[in-house]
């Protein structure tokens, strides 16, 4: 009996000083990054500007003593952040809606983007005018031999309701979500439609310039090759703005000048590093 | 003076009883908490999810009717009908249950009666590390091999459907089944099969007509655990379902369940979006509700 005791009281203090040096090392490690005296500034929102914005941060950090955390939620989320001060900047990568504006938000143009109609590599349709596309996403052509291709029926990809890619491609393209054709698949991300269409012949999706790779194969719109230049040169009509959103109040000196640091040549220069197309 | 040192005895003993009373108490006291938390955190989930879904039709006048029975879901244009989701989810379960139940049910009944130990070694604890594997990883795996399989064989224009998601969620149910199902069958006393073979019975009869009807609620019940396993489960689901907004009218339609819906657009939801989602999450709760419901008939009945 006393063996037993013994050990469950040695347990108990085992235990005990785990605890006990864990709350430690965690004071240790919050006192440490209290004690360097960074500023942060909380950035979240769209997953389209996220990864541009990761390398922005990542470059802006190396050289000056801020802490960006960057959160990739969407838009609509983002956007509600930076209106509630839960985030110091909102990302958005489309145009705010009126209820957003009267919140009192500013918003920056950090970049533009294209949108980019992927189709599977084999297939040979390879060029679709704007209204062809609007037919497709409508459910009003249905096989990609009504374009010139193989006869094989099309399947649509789009993003979620309430994605900023996804508002961006509907408003420019011009249908509504309640157009959409039904049977289209959901998928959640920019880099899920893309592994969606990569795997099926029959797919047609939309994703962001940044994510294109050999796995998908792109479409020209109206005969426009899907390029920054064309972006910048007002050419290729499926381009929208990057935007960084906040309220003046909320801006701390520090989010100023990385809010300035991205409009600087060297900012604007990871943007189109990044596949982004920058404002020059 | 003789008598104070047993008096002294005594308030000592008094003392360590006090000692020994108040670390009694305190413990229970603590265990109590621990115990009042799950209380706590279930009322916090109920109480939150039921306010915030519950605030569009009390407050904004939609109405919960057509919020159940409308077949359109735009939440950008304010069109919130659950009802493709809701029946997407009972096929899904049902048809997960037709796959799910005859092989859980066979596995454990092999593993209680007829396996060799040595076999059985290998089988149970297969079955328990199944029951382990994150959810997630179901999903990849029937994205990348239920689906393109499916696409390939049956000539499909797209892979993701009912079907992948009855199979992915078939094999995630199993462990459930199986392992409540074999602890059921175990609990059979040997003097029923001891008579039923002694009566001249085979081995196979005994056991479909004797044992398993003898394990009847414990079967029940690992069937109503599978089922909410299946009708909860999301993360899997969301790879391989599709999301399309349609009332599946084949096994090849890809659908959208109700878990489906929640975690694919609350990430991008707000306002009445988000509570409209928080409302499909009630639907689902009482569906979960229902089902605890029944378990609990079952096992009482089962008690008697």
């Amino acid at each position: 009996m006393r063996l037993i005791k013994k050990a469950a009281n040695g347990l108990w203090l085992l235990s005990l000083v785990a605890v006990l040096t864990a709350c430690g090392g965690n004071n240790e490690n919050e006192a440490g990054s209290l004690n360097e005296g960074k500023d942060t500034i909380s950035i979240s929102g769209s997953t389209s500007v996220g990864p541009l914005a990761e390398k922005l941060a990542f470059n802006y950090e190396e050289n000056q003593d801020v802490n960006i955390e960057i959160n990739q939620i969407g838009s609509s989320a983002g956007i509600t952040n930076a209106i509630s001060g839960v985030s110091e900047i909102g990302m958005s990568s489309r145009d705010l809606k009126p209820e957003e504006k009267e919140s009192g938000l500013d918003e920056t143009v950090i970049a533009y983007d294209g949108i980019v109609v992927v189709v599977h590599p084999s297939n040979k349709v390879d060029n679709l005018t704007t209204e062809q596309v609007k037919q497709i996403f409508t459910g009003k052509i249905t096989n990609w031999k009504q374009l010139g291709g193989d006869d094989k029926e099309i399947v649509v990809v789009s993003r979620e309701d309430g994605s900023g890619s996804r508002d961006a491609f509907q408003e420019i393209v011009g249908y509504t979500s309640g157009e959409l054709v039904k049977s289209s698949i959901i998928a959640s991300g920019n880099g899920n439609i893309k592994t969606t269409v990569a795997t099926n012949e029959h797919a047609i999706g939309f994703i962001s310039f940044e994510y294109i790779d050999e796995s998908i194969s792109t479409v020209k719109i109206n005969g426009v090759e899907a390029t920054a230049e064309n972006v910048l040169r007002q050419k290729y009509s499926l381009s929208r703005p990057f935007l960084f959103v906040y309220k003046k109040d909320h801006l701390t000196d520090a989010g100023q000048q990385f809010i300035d640091y991205i409009l600087s040549p060297e900012g604007q220069a990871i943007v189109s590093e990044t596949g982004a197309i920058s404002l020059h | 003076m003789a008598s104070l040192p047993i008096e002294n005895q005594t308030t000592n003993n008094r003392k360590s009883n006090k000692k020994k009373y108040f670390l009694e108490n305190v413990s229970s006291k603590v265990f109590l908490f621990c115990a009042l938390l799950s209380v706590f955190s279930l009322l916090l989930i109920i109480g939150f999810v039921f306010y915030k879904g519950s605030h569009p039709f009390i407050a904004e006048g939609y109405s919960f009717i057509d919020f159940i029975f409308g077949t359109d879901w735009v939440p950008s244009e304010d069109q919130f009908g659950i009802f493709p989701m809701i029946v997407a989810s009972v096929y899904a379960t049902i048809g997960a249950l037709i796959i799910g139940v005859p092989v859980g049910l066979f596995t454990a009944i092999f593993l209680s009666e007829l396996a060799p130990k040595s076999m059985a070694k290998i089988i149970s604890p297969a079955v328990q590390l199944l029951a382990g594997i994150p959810s997630v990883l179901y999903g990849v795996f029937g994205l990348a091999i239920i689906v393109p399989f499916l696409q390939n064989n049956l000539g499909l224009a797209k892979g993701q459907s009912l079907l992948a998601v009855i199979l992915v969620l078939a094999i995630m149910m199993l462990p459930t089944i199986v392992t409540v199902a074999e602890t059921a069958i175990r609990a059979v006393p040997k003097t029923y099969r001891e008579g039923s073979l002694a009566l001249g019975a085979s081995e196979i009869g005994t056991i479909f007509k004797v044992v398993v009807p003898a394990a009847k609620s414990g079967i029940m019940a690992a069937i109503v655990l599978g089922l909410g396993r299946a009708i909860g489960e999301t993360m899997a689901v969301i790879l391989v379902a599709g999301n399309s907004l349609i009332i599946p009218t084949s096994l090849t339609d890809s659908m959208r369940p109700l878990t489906t819906n929640i975690a694919l657009e609350m990430g991008y939801a707000f306002g009445t979006h988000q509570e409209m989602l928080f409302a499909t999450g009630i639907v689902l709760f009482s569906f979960i509700l229902l089902l605890n419901f029944v378990l609990a008939k079952i096992s009482s009945r089962g008690g008697n």
